[in-house]
């Protein structure tokens, strides 16, 4: 009887408490519900109608077309120019902003003067805006600049026109360096100070040698980070427009002209059908990138972490 | 024996110092390239114009006035003006509003969506550690997607709707999609996770309601990373650029981040000047800052939370 009267008991506050997690579910939602409903209105739903857009002839006849915008500007020679410009800006300007920045984080970890405001000074261009440095950056590498002035002092004759010649990716690779190290460089630090100490300990009491002890214990802990950044400025790169627009204009020569450049022009010639597809191209690219960051987090945060 | 130690020690010593030293060189060399780009915008800024025109005349041919103003074969990179001279500061503050105008464009572009985007953000993120489920994880990852992309993909719903609801060429433009930028709701969200759930079902059974419990402890609790979360999206959209050039074609209407790159060759002392009134409220927001920036940039780190 009483055994009855307790599982009766215990249904009603399982009940009760149902209740109250479902009251906790929807008040929640409350609270999501500005946001998601922004998000669906200014970008998702949005969004559904680019998918609509890149298969039909135009917005306005809206004539279904299958897969012909995509094969058009996949053969359309200056948006391939743009791919080509931005994956090959990538693949200088990603292993430098790693490797670099890798490096700043491992010096700073030594007990060197000034430690603290070496970190202030590697980290203060990310808040400069770009806007306000490219004056500097025309100044020096101007035909006339100061970096082919200081090339002349060490004797190279030939003046390179860095800023309208192929050499102008290198530019915008140093610009993209000076803005992106130190965000690269903290992630490294945070890295670094997670690694358990007494395992350093033990292996310079074993004598392991300091590139021992970065190449079994640092980088073995900080692989999950290294492949992070690796992507996170991946990912950057592809926004380079900014340094090139600023530093450019709207007319930018042959070897800078950016995936955005061409974005751009479509959206001044109104091409919904090939701006759609080509934002859709852009995404299904980036999805499989950051596809590959998810895959890397689940398995390497289990391994190392734990 | 024990002083072939002490020597092997001595030497261990000498190598630590000298690779210490070469660790400090390099650290040095760095932050004279980092620093220097500000530091040239800053110092010129206090060039006359006469100066500015004799160091960088092979650049930018100033023949505004017609005058035979004295332009040198080469150009003079220097950090420190011959005379300090407000001039252009003057000019630029009292002589043409126009860079004002812009610098208030701005500002008024920039402030409302840095405290709304946080507002929305902070509910959302509390909606989200409040209460975990299937749905609620697909639409935090469809955030988090979103997130990353760049502004070749978002710009273009973003232009769809605005056009839509008639705002291209507004302000609305620019602030809607910013303000509901999912952002700071991933960042918020990771920081809020780390609050214990008993002290909310604490609060809950003494009787205090759910906005209640967001206002007073939630909020009070994730203060730091409010402040980190602020200071990555100012500084986002203090530099915006690709925003503006799509959304906002009235010229009247644009950041001083767009109007910067279009100032006549002729007027490079005032741009000097203008930079670095550009740069101010970044590097007081800096100054301030410096550990929440560190931190929200660490909590990025790993971004699945």
């Amino acid at each position: 009887m009483r055994a009855i009267h307790k599982k009766n008991r215990t249904a009603s506050s399982k009940q009760k408490l149902g209740r109250q997690k479902r009251k906790v579910k929807r008040l929640s939602a409350a609270f999501i519900a500005p946001s998601f409903l922004g998000v669906l209105a200014f970008f998702f739903l949005p969004f559904l109608v680019v998918i609509a857009y890149s298969v039909v002839d135009n917005p306005v006849s809206m004539n279904f077309v299958g897969l012909d915008n995509f094969a058009k500007i996949l053969k359309n020679a200056a948006f391939l120019r743009a791919v080509r410009n931005t994956l090959h800006f990538s693949v200088i300007a990603v292993p430098l902003a790693v490797g670099l920045s890798l490096l700043l984080a491992l010096v700073l970890q030594w007990k060197i003067p000034l430690r603290s405001q070496f970190r202030t000074f590697f980290l203060s261009p990310m808040m400069v805006p770009v806007a306000s440095v490219v004056l500097v950056w025309q100044v020096l590498f101007d035909y006339n600049g100061a970096v082919n002035q200081w090339l002349a002092f060490l004797g190279v004759e030939n003046k390179v026109d860095w800023l309208k010649s192929s050499q102008d990716i290198f530019v915008i690779v140093i610009l993209f360096l000076w803005k992106n190290l130190g965000y690269n460089m903290i992630l490294f630090m945070a890295a670094l100070s997670n690694i358990p100490k007494d395992l350093i300990e033990v292996a310079v009491l074993e004598k392991a040698s300091q590139f021992q002890i970065f190449w079994h214990i640092k980088l073995r802990y900080m692989t999950s980070t290294l492949l992070f950044v690796t992507i996170m400025s991946l990912i950057n790169s592809f926004k380079v427009f900014r340094e090139v627009y600023l530093l450019t204009g709207d007319n930018p020569t042959d070897w800078i002209y950016m995936l955005q450049h061409y974005m751009n022009n479509m959206f001044r010639k109104l091409n919904y059908q090939n701006l759609s597809a080509a934002a859709i191209l852009m995404s299904l690219f980036m999805i499989v990138v950051i596809g590959i960051l998810f895959l890397i987090e689940n398995y390497f945060g289990k391994d190392v972490e734990g | 024996m024990k002083n072939k130690r002490n020597k092997k020690q001595t030497f261990r010593k000498g190598m630590h110092i000298i690779w210490l030293s070469i660790a400090f060189l390099f650290a040095a060399c760095f932050a004279i390239l980092f620093l220097t780009p500000i530091v040239l915008t800053i110092t010129n800024s206090f060039m006359s114009s006469t100066e500015i025109s004799a160091n960088y005349g092979v650049i930018f041919s100033t023949t505004e006035s017609g005058g035979k103003v004295f332009i040198s074969e080469q150009v003079n990179l220097k950090f420190i003006p011959d005379m300090v001279s407000f001039e252009q500061y003057a000019t630029v503050l009292l002589k043409s509003p126009d860079y004002l105008l812009k610098f208030w464009n701005s500002v008024i572009l920039v402030v409302p969506i840095v405290v709304f985007q946080i507002v929305v953000a902070a509910l959302a993120a509390y909606g989200f550690y409040r209460y975990e489920g299937r749905l609620r994880q697909i639409i935090f990852f469809s955030y988090i997607i979103l997130m990353l992309m760049p502004y070749q993909v978002t710009l273009v719903p973003n232009y769809l709707v605005s056009d839509w609801l008639n705002i291209l060429d507004t302000r609305w433009a620019i602030w809607l999609p910013g303000i509901f930028s999912p952002f700071s709701v991933y960042l918020l969200t990771k920081y809020m996770k780390r609050i214990p759930m008993g002290i909310i079902e604490a609060a809950k059974i003494d009787g205090a309601g759910e906005f209640q419990i967001f206002m007073q402890i939630a909020l009070p609790l994730c203060k730091s990373a409010v402040c980190s979360v602020a200071i990555l999206v100012f500084i986002d959209y203090w530099n915006m650029v690709e925003q503006p050039i799509i959304l906002l074609s009235d010229e009247s209407l644009q950041p001083l981040s767009v109007y910067l790159s279009k100032i006549n060759s002729g007027e490079l002392g005032l741009a000097f000047a203008v930079a670095t009134i550009y740069m101010i409220p970044c590097l007081f927001v800096f100054l301030y800052g410096e550990d929440y920036l560190v931190e929200g940039i660490t909590y990025q780190g790993g971004i699945k939370g």
